[in-house]
């Protein structure tokens, strides 16, 4: 049922009455996604720079295997090829879970598949089947990457721990909070920033629900996802800022280029 | 205080049409609704422009000014800059009949396609019932709609893939959304969003939030609530195994 008559012909690529910088936001993400892309596979590929005594950097947690004492399983497997890296195995998961994000969906098909290039410019491509077929249909997926997201709040949080005990000198641990200790605390707080204020989170925490009125927990829960999604594209920009900073920063100090002050 | 600027007017019909520059006098709090008044007054009393309540609550004025879906009434000049000319054009998504008055029937069409409210039997014997205002405060948000259509002029789906066919856009999602989560509703559309209003269309760019003169939230509020519920019947094994097994 279309409309009866014709509707505005259909604009080119780019092409617009706007006369705004409408090109800047689709331009900053892709930019800023790209900065992140190439940064985190080089540091996945790197194997490399991944710990500095209780720091273990978030792109390596959990280290599922090496010769370091933060490695779950001590060796490297004789079957695994060396080319492979521990990170490569665990981030698919915190990238599945952005990946499928209801934010940065948006965000990078504006930015990179001009779908649209922003609201009322002229588009790349004629078709489009959305999120109705595959492969996009996949994307409805997103609420099981989010029961790992919030699994690595809790493997990270203990990283954060393991990162205010410093060796004594004397072959034991004392407590303490280096700059280092703060800053693994940080990413903890904006990860979890971002993964609880996540749309589905607040779908399946109460959002299903017609009826607050009987579930008083459900509309609390409720309540506390949606204060955190209202700003969710604030959460994810600070927590993906944070993280590799926190990769960098744990990657200098292994290299012996920055030293961590302690502060306690 | 008086200034001058130029609008930059389309003026046309199905079959075809122009700008035409319409230089003009403005003064201070005029809005871009005045200005076209202005020159319908002053220099074109031919020039087709749908309007009513000039407050921003009859959705009627919608246009594009400077390339984005606004309520006429509600574009201060201020906020413009008059040192070039404003362009001022119909809505892209539904068919001119004249200048900037266009064909919005089709929105009519669809909202018939939806199924009605059906409410649960009644809470007591005079026909009422009772709602907690903490169960209604989430529709009352979609039920701020003026049904301006400008989220389905600036929706890509439609204004660019001309998928009328097969997507109701953000307009009715939020009408589902307003029926389907309301505590005394009964019916069950979910089926529907995702085969006949094709909702899995909606690839969340968020442009119906960011023109919405209402403020509703709804990419955030009504759509992805929405997909979450299709993905709860469809996509979930673990939601589809339960349902089977307890049926629920």
């Amino acid at each position: 049922m279309t409309p009866a008559g014709a509707s505005a012909a259909r604009r080119g690529f780019g092409q617009t009455s706007r006369n705004d910088a409408w090109w800047l936001q689709p331009l900053t993400v892709f930019i800023g996604l790209s900065i992140f892309l190439v940064y985190a596979n080089f540091r996945v590929f790197q194997n490399a720079y991944f710990e500095f005594g209780g720091y273990l950097t978030p792109f390596y947690s959990p280290l599922l295997w090496g010769d370091s004492p933060h490695a779950w399983f001590q060796g490297v497997p004789d079957w695994l090829p060396r080319w492979i890296s521990p990170a490569m195995v665990i981030l698919v998961f915190p990238a599945g879970f952005r990946f499928t994000c209801y934010y940065y969906r948006g965000a990078y098909y504006k930015a990179f598949w001009g779908d649209p290039p922003a609201c009322a410019v002229g588009e790349l491509r004629d078709e489009f089947r959305g999120e109705n077929s595959l492969p996009l249909i996949v994307q409805n997926v997103h609420r099981y990457f989010l029961y790992f997201a919030i699994a690595f709040l809790f493997l990270l949080a203990h990283d954060a721990w393991k990162g205010m005990w410093f060796d004594d000198g004397a072959g034991g641990k004392e407590f303490g909070i280096g700059v280092g200790t703060i800053v693994l605390t940080l990413n903890v707080v904006f990860l979890s920033g971002y993964t609880l204020g996540c749309h589905s989170l607040r779908h399946l925490v109460g959002g299903f629900l017609d009826v607050f009125s009987g579930s008083k927990g459900r509309k609390k829960a409720w309540d506390c996802v949606t204060c955190l999604n209202e700003h969710h594209m604030k959460w994810a920009w600070i927590s993906l800022i944070w993280v590799m900073f926190t990769d960098l920063y744990v990657s200098m100090l292994a290299r012996g280029e920055w030293t961590d002050w302690r502060i306690l | 205080m008086t200034t001058k600027a130029t609008f930059r007017i389309w003026r046309g019909t199905k079959e075809g049409g122009e700008f035409q520059d319409f230089p003009t006098e403005v003064t201070e709090g005029m809005v871009v609704l005045d200005a076209v008044h202005k020159v319908q007054a002053e220099q074109a009393g031919d020039l087709a422009c749908r309007w009513n309540c000039k407050a921003g609550k009859c959705g009627s004025c919608s246009a594009e000014v400077n390339g984005m879906p606004k309520l006429m009434c509600m574009t201060r000049l201020s906020d413009l800059d008059l040192s070039k000319p404003v362009t001022i054009e119909p809505v892209q998504t539904f068919p001119v009949i004249r200048d900037l008055v266009t064909d919005v029937s089709w929105n009519y069409e669809v909202k018939k396609r939806i199924k009605p409210f059906k409410p649960r039997k009644p809470d007591f014997e005079d026909g009422t019932w009772r709602m907690h205002q903490e169960d209604v405060d989430r529709v009352q948000e979609y039920r701020k709609c003026i049904e301006c259509y400008l989220c389905q002029d600036v929706c890509h789906v439609l204004r660019d893939h001309k998928k009328h066919d097969e997507f109701i856009g953000p307009r009715f999602f939020t009408y589902v959304a307003a029926l389907e989560m309301h505590p005394l509703d009964t019916e069950d559309r979910v089926e529907e969003l995702r085969e006949a209003n094709g909702i899995g269309y909606c690839n969340i760019t968020k442009c119906c939030t960011v023109v919405c003169p209402e403020h509703i939230k709804i990419t955030d509020n009504a759509i992805i609530p929405l997909k979450e519920r299709v993905v709860d019947r469809f996509f979930d094994p673990v939601k589809i195994l339960f349902r089977k097994l307890f049926g629920k």
